[in-house]
C-alpha cells in the first residue's frame, strides 16, 4: 500500500525520543513491507536526486516540494516521476520536502513555494527528468550485474527486465549497485504518445488518511511540552499596543504567560481554550493608527474620485478617444468588487520550537523560504539550524503564501519568549479580521460599437491596491504597474482595434494578498460582463459575439464551441431557466462556462447547473482537473453571492461564517466538466476555474430579468 | 475530573467542566481528527456522534458530554460504508472538513438509509467545504446507501 509520511500524535509517541535530534516528518515509516525489514537496515537507499529515494525494500519515496492543499499535488507530481521511472505505484511513499535550494520553484527565482497554479507547469520537465535519470541508473546497474548491454534492459512496474533472457531484478535489489552509478548527463524523455501514467485517472494517495481523520494538518501537530497561544491583534490595521493589563488574563486557569510580540499580545496556555479565555480577559489599549476611521463607504467615494483621472497605462493600441468619438453607439459601465477573505477551512496556525541552537517549525505553508528566512532573522540562527516541516494545508487559496511570514513569526517570537514549543492558533474571527484580502476593485469601462455592432474602441480603468507593493515580490511591479492588478484586463484577447487599459493604484493600508485567481477574480467579471453588455447592445447572441471577437484565438473559439454544444446553448432545460456564458484565460489555461439559473419573483437567484469546458493543454490526472473545476466554481459562487469584507470605524464588520457566508450544499449546482483534448504544454488548473463563474451567472441573470449585475456580491 | 466515553474507551480528564468537548477531544485526548473551523456551530468541521446523533462538539461542554457515548472519526470503522464511498469517489481535496462531513453523512444514513437529494441538502447544509467538494459528497452518500446495512 502506498503511504504518505505524516506525523500523527501516535506516530510521534513512537519517535518522540528523536526530538532532540530534530523531529522529521518522515521519520516514521508505517507499513514497511513485512519480512524485508532486516535487509533494509543494512543497505543504504539509492538517492539519484533530490526527489527520489529508493529503498532496498522496494519502496520509492517521492519527495514533493509543493504543498498539498487539496489540489492533488501529492498524487499528480509523483505521476510525473512514475511515468519515466516505471515504478510500482503501490510502493510509493510521499514525503514533504525540507527547505533546500534543490526544491526551489523552477520559475520564481530562489524561492520554494506553491502558488500561481504552477505546480505541474514548473515541474513538468524537472520531475520527468528526475524519474528518467533514476530509471537509466537502475538499468545501468542491472546491465552491470548481468554483464549485458544496458540498451537491452528496461524498467517495468518496479523492476528492471533483461530483454534477451527475461531476467528480472526489483528496484530494491538494485539499490546497492545503482548507488555507484554515475548519473547520466542527458536523458531522453518519453514521447507523450507513449504515456501510460500521465493523462490517466489516478486515485489520490492522500484520500484514505483524510477520510480516516489521520491526515496531520498544522493545527494537529503535537510536540511534547507544547503550549498553545492565541494573539490579541490590533482591531485596526496598523494599530500598535499602547498598554497591556494582563492581571485578569493570568487568573484564568491554564494560562501560563502573556507576552508582547510584534503583531500584538500573545496569551499562552496549556490548551487552546484557556488561551482563548485568557485573551478575552486581557485588557489592551491600542494606538489605532492612521486607519482608525476607515470606512467602506468613504473609501468607495475615494475610488470613484480616483477613477476620474487617467492612470498608468498598462496596455494600449490605436486611438481609443477617436474611436469612441466616432462610434455609432457608446456604452459605459461601472463594475465594483469588494475585499474578500480567503477563509480556508483550517484557520491559520503554526508550531515553533526555538532552542538556543536550533529552531523547528511545523506549519501548512505555501512559502517555505520566506518562513524559514523569517525564523533565521528572528532567532539569529544560521539557516541550516532552522528546520521547517510542511504539513497538510486545510486549504490555502493563497492565504498561506505570504512574503512577510507573519503567521510563522508569531509562533517563533512566542517560543523565543517562553522557551517552549508553541502552537499559535488563529480563531475564525482572527482569520476574517486578519487582512491579506483580495483587493477591492473599482472599474470604469467604456466601449464604442460601429454600425454593424462590432466594438471599435475599448477603455478599461482599474482602481485597486497593489498586492505586491512593499512586499518581497515588489519586482512584479513593472513601470509602476502591478501585474496582478491588471491581469486579464490589459491582455484581453477580444479583437478591438483601439484599446486602452489604465491603472490607478489605490492607497495602501489594508493588507492585501493574492487570492485564488488573483487579479483575474475581478477582471474576468468586468471583461465578461461587459462583453455581454456589448453583445446585447449590438443585438447579437453572446456566444456568437464572443466567437467573432476571438477569431484570432482558435483555442478559445474551439472551447466556446465545446461549452456551447455541451450546455445545449440556447435551449435551457426548463422554461424558467436562463443561460449565461463566459470565457477567460488565466495561468496558462482557458476555461469557458455556461451557467443555468432561475430568478424567483422575489429576486432569489438559483444556479441549477454549470457546464464547464477547460483547455489546460496536456492533462496529468484528469479526475483532479475535474475536481479543481468543481472546487473553483463553488469558490467563485461563494464570492458571487456572499463574499464581502467591509469596514466601519477602521474595523472589519464581518467575523465568522455566520456573516461571511459561503456556498453550502443546498445551493450546490450540478457541475459538468469537459476537458478539451490537447497536446499543448500543460497549463494551470487550481485557479483558472474561478474567474468565469461570476460573470456567467451575472449574464444568465440578465438573460432572465434584464437586470445587469455589475457589483459583487450580487444581492 | 470529567469522565468521557469516546470510541468505546473511558477517559478521565482533568478539565474545567465548561470547556467545549471539541477542545477536550483535540487538546487533552489528542484525537485530532475532529476539526476546529468556526467555534460557533456554523461550519460542521467539529461534528461527532453523541449517543448516535451528529452534534457540533464546539457547542457541547465537557460536562454535558459526560455519561454519553461519543464517537469521533477515529472511532468510525475504516470499512464503514460512508468512509468506503468517500474513498471510492475520491471526495476530499484539502480534506479538512471531511471528518465532519463523514460523521454528518453517517448520522444521516443511520436514520435514513435512502436519502433523496433534498434530504441530503437538509442534513448536510450545516457542513461547509471551502474546497467545494459538495457534488462528490452528494454522490458518495448515494454510493454509500447501496452498501448500508438495511433495516435496524
Ligand atoms: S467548529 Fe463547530 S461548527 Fe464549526
Ligand atoms: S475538502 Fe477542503 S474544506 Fe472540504
Amino acid at each position: 500500500m502506498s503511504t504518505i509520511i505524516n506525523l500523527s500524535r501516535r506516530d510521534f509517541c513512537k519517535t518522540g525520543a528523536l526530538l532532540g535530534g530534530g523531529l522529521v516528518l518522515g521519520f516514521y515509516y508505517p507499513g514497511c513491507k513485512a519480512g524485508k525489514k532486516e535487509e533494509v537496515k543494512a543497505v543504504a537507499p539509492f538517492i539519484p536526486n533530490a526527489f527520489i529515494r529508493i529503498g532496498a525494500d522496494d519502496t520509492v519515496t517521492i519527495i514533493v516540494n509543493k504543498s498539498e492543499m487539496g489540489q492533488g499535488v501529492y498524487t499528480s507530481l509523483p505521476m510525473l516521476i512514475a511515468e519515466e521511472l516505471a515504478l510500482d505505484w503501490s510502493t510509493i511513499r510521499i514525503e514533504p520536502a525540507p527547505v533546500d535550494p534543490a526544491y526551489n520553484h523552477t520559475q520564481w527565482g530562489p524561492i520554494q513555494g506553491t502558488g500561481g497554479s504552477t505546480s505541474i507547469r514548473s515541474t513538468w520537465e524537472q520531475l520527468r527528468t528526475a524519474g528518467a535519470t533514476a530509471r537509466v541508473m537502475l538499468e545501468m546497474a542491472a546491465a552491470d550485474i548481468w554483464q549485458v548491454d544496458e540498451k537491452d534492459c528496461r524498467a517495468e512496474n518496479g523492476h528492471i527486465i533483461h530483454k534477451g533472457s527475461n531476467r528480472k531484478l526489483s528496484f530494491g535489489e538494485l539499490v546497492e549497485k545503482a548507488a555507484d552509478i554515475e548519473p547520466p548527463k542527458d536523458v531522453t524523455l518519453k514521447d507523450p504518445k507513449d504515456f501510460k501514467v500521465i493523462g490517466r485517472n489516478k486515485k489520490r494517495l492522500d484520500t484514505p488518511d483524510k477520510v480516516h481523520g489521520k491526515a496531520v494538518f498544522g493545527i494537529d501537530v503535537m510536540v511534547p511540552d507544547m503550549l498553545t497561544a492565541v494573539v490579541a491583534r490590533a482591531p485596526v490595521f496598523g494599530g500598535m499596543v499602547k498598554s497591556v493589563n494582563d492581571k485578569k488574563a493570568k487568573e484564568i486557569p491554564g494560562v501560563k504567560a502573556v507576552v508582547q510580540i510584534d503583531s500584538g499580545v500573545a496569551v499562552v496556555a496549556d490548551h487552546f481554550w484557556a488561551a482563548n479565555l485568557g485573551r478575552e480577559a486581557l485588557e489592551v489599549e491600542w494606538d489605532e493608527g492612521t486607519l482608525a476611521a476607515l470606512d467602506t463607504q468613504n473609501q468607495g467615494e475615494q475610488y470613484v474620485e480616483m477613477a476620474t483621472k487617467p492612470g498608468l497605462i498598462a496596455a494600449q493600441r490605436g486611438d481609443v478617444q477617436a474611436a469612441l468619438a466616432t462610434a455609432a453607439q457608446n456604452i459605459e459601465a461601472v463594475y465594483e468588487l469588494p475585499y474578500l477573505a480567503h477563509a480556508p477551512m483550517e484557520p491559520l496556525n503554526c508550531v515553533a520550537y526555538v532552542r538556543p541552537d536550533s529552531c523547528e517549525i511545523w506549519t501548512g505553508t505555501q512559502m517555505q523560504t520566506s518562513d524559514r528566512d523569517a525564523a533565521v532573522e528572528l532567532t539569529g540562527l544560521p539557516p541550516e539550524k532552522v528546520t521547517l516541516h510542511t504539513t497538510y494545508l486545510g486549504g490555502g487559496f493563497g492565504r498561506r503564501a505570504v512574503g512577510d511570514a507573519h503567521f510563522v513569526r508569531e509562533a517563533v517570537q512566542v517560543s523565543m519568549a517562553v522557551k517552549k514549543p508553541i502552537k499559535v492558533i488563529w480563531t475564525r474571527e482572527d482569520d476574517i479580521h486578519g487582512g491579506f484580502y483580495r483587493p477591492r476593485a473599482y472599474n470604469v469601462i467604456k466601449a464604442g460599437l460601429d454600425a454593424e455592432g462590432m466594438p471599435v474602441g475599448w477603455q478599461h480603468r482599474i482602481v485597486c491596491q497593489s498586492i505586491v507593493e512593499g512586499t518581497p515580490f515588489e519586482m512584479l511591479i513593472k513601470d509602476g504597474i502591478d501585474e496582478t492588478s491588471v491581469e486579464g484586463a490589459a491582455d484581453s484577447p477580444y479583437d478591438v482595434p483601439n484599446f486602452i487599459c489604465d491603472y490607478q493604484k489605490a492607497p495602501s493600508g489594508v493588507p492585501v494578498l493574492w487570492r485564488r485567481s488573483v487579479g483575474h477574480s475581478f477582471t474576468a467579471f468586468v471583461k465578461e460582463g461587459f462583453v455581454d453588455e456589448l453583445a446585447h447592445a449590438a443585438g447579437k447572441d453572446p456566444y456568437a459575439f464572443r466567437r467573432q471577437l476571438l477569431a484570432k484565438h482558435p483555442r478559445q473559439q474551439a472551447l466556446l464551441d465545446l461549452v456551447a454544444e455541451k450546455a445545449d446553448w440556447g435551449n435551457p432545460s426548463a422554461k424558467d431557466r436562463f443561460q449565461g456564458i463566459a470565457i477567460h484565460e488565466s495561468f496558462g489555461s482557458f476555461i469557458a462556462q455556461v451557467a443555468e439559473v432561475s430568478v424567483s419573483d422575489a429576486g432569489k437567484i438559483s444556479v441549477h447547473k454549470v457546464v464547464c469546458a477547460i483547455d489546460c493543454g496536456r492533462t496529468v490526472n484528469p479526475d483532479t482537473i475535474k475536481a479543481q473545476m468543481e472546487s473553483a466554481i463553488v469558490f467563485g459562487l461563494s464570492a458571487a453571492f456572499y463574499g464581502e469584507i467591509t469596514f466601519k470605524n477602521g474595523r472589519v464588520v464581518q467575523s465568522n461564517f455566520n456573516d461571511y457566508e459561503v456556498l453550502r450544499m443546498n445551493e450546490m449546482p450540478l457541475i459538468e466538466v469537459h476537458i478539451m483534448p490537447s497536446e499543448e504544454p500543460p497549463g494551470g488548473v487550481g485557479e483558472p476555474g474561478v474567474p468565469p463563474i461570476a460573470p456567467a451567472v451575472a449574464n444568465a441573470v440578465f438573460a432572465a430579468k434584464g437586470i445587469r449585475m455589475r457589483k459583487l456580491p450580487m444581492t | 475530573m470529567i469522565s468521557l466515553d469516546i470510541n468505546e474507551k473511558k477517559y478521565q480528564v482533568e478539565v474545567e467542566p465548561d470547556v467545549p468537548l471539541l477542545w477536550v477531544i483535540r487538546d487533552h485526548l489528542q484525537l485530532t481528527g475532529t476539526k476546529f473551523g468556526c467555534g460557533i456551530s456554523a461550519c460542521g468541521a467539529c461534528t461527532v456522534h453523541i449517543d448516535g446523533e451528529a452534534e457540533r462538539s464546539c457547542q457541547v461542554s465537557a460536562k454535558e458530554a459526560e455519561g454519553k457515548k461519543i464517537t469521533t472519526i477515529e472511532g468510525m470503522p475504516e470499512d464503514h460504508p460512508v468512509k468506503r464511498a468517500w474513498i471510492e469517489d475520491d471526495v476530499p481535496q484539502c480534506g479538512y472538513c471531511h471528518p465532519g462531513q463523514i460523521m454528518q453523512a453517517a448520522a444521516l444514513l443511520a436514520e435514513n438509509p435512502n436519502p433523496s437529494d433534498s434530504d441530503i441538502d437538509e442534513a448536510m447544509s450545516g457542513n461547509i467545504c471551502r474546497c467545494g467538494t459538495y457534488q462528490r459528497i452528494r454522490r458518495a452518500i448515494h454510493i454509500a446507501t447501496k452498501s448500508m446495512p438495511k433495516g435496524g
